[in-house]
């Protein structure tokens, strides 16, 4: 089963796409899943991660099946 | 009770209606309320329409964690928490956010609690579309970071 990768807000206009279907195997942590991502490319904003809807950090693990998305700082209210 | 709209709503009415279903009458004596509205102004520029964007799933999820935290440090009878998505016009209520407790300590305290950490980290991005000085253009731009409410 793959990772489920999702993009929002201006990293969803920067990625071009809304999301997208990773294979799991090489990946243990979030931050392999940004690595693999964004090519380390060099962002000018911050970077906010979850994994399956949750706050993470880059070194909170990953498996087969989660959701893990990208996103910039909110900005809601 | 937490709700993402998409449509316009009137955050009076809302509390009324709400209010009236919770049937704790006699129970509360304070109830908090926080409307944000939509300007149209921001960062000095002109701005005639928004649109609000969501992580649909994690939003409730975040929201009724928020909700869950506050309940754990005041004594709360109820709390109404609505936010709209999609396409808004300046003076469209964003968000409502409503606490009934017994005592107004209670529910101002966790009134301001639970829309502090819905501007700080409920998942929902604002981007606006401005108007140049002389409204011969607009563009549209995210909003980069909400300000600090304290």
């Amino acid at each position: 089963m793959p990772i489920k990768v999702l993009y929002f807000a201006s990293l969803k206009e920067l990625f071009g796409c809304a999301g997208q279907q990773l294979d799991s195997k090489g990946l243990t942590t979030v931050g392999d899943v940004w690595q693999q991502v964004s090519k380390d490319r060099e962002y000018s904003q911050t970077v906010l991660h979850s994994v399956n809807q949750e706050y993470a950090d880059l070194d909170t693990l990953v498996k087969a099946g989660d959701e893990v998305a990208f996103f910039p700082p909110v900005t809601g209210g | 009770m937490i709700s993402i709209i998409e449509t316009a709503f009137d955050p009076w009415q809302s509390i009324a209606s709400y209010q009236k279903k919770m049937q704790r009458d006699g129970e509360y004596g304070a109830c908090a309320t926080f409307v944000g509205t939509m300007r149209d102004f921001n960062q000095g520029d002109s701005v005639n329409g928004m649109l609000l964007e969501h992580y649909p799933g994690m939003t409730e999820k975040h929201l009724e964690k928020i909700v869950v935290d506050a309940e754990k440090q005041w004594q709360l009878l109820d709390t109404l928490v609505i936010h709209r998505v999609g396409e808004l016009l300046p003076n469209d209520p964003i968000v409502l956010v409503v606490a009934w407790s017994a005592h107004r300590k209670d529910a101002f305290e966790a009134c301001r609690f639970i829309m502090e950490d819905l501007k700080s980290k409920a998942p929902f991005w604002k981007k606006e579309c401005v108007v140049s000085a002389n409204q011969q253009t607009q563009k549209n731009r995210w909003v980069e970071k909400n300000t600090s409410g304290y």
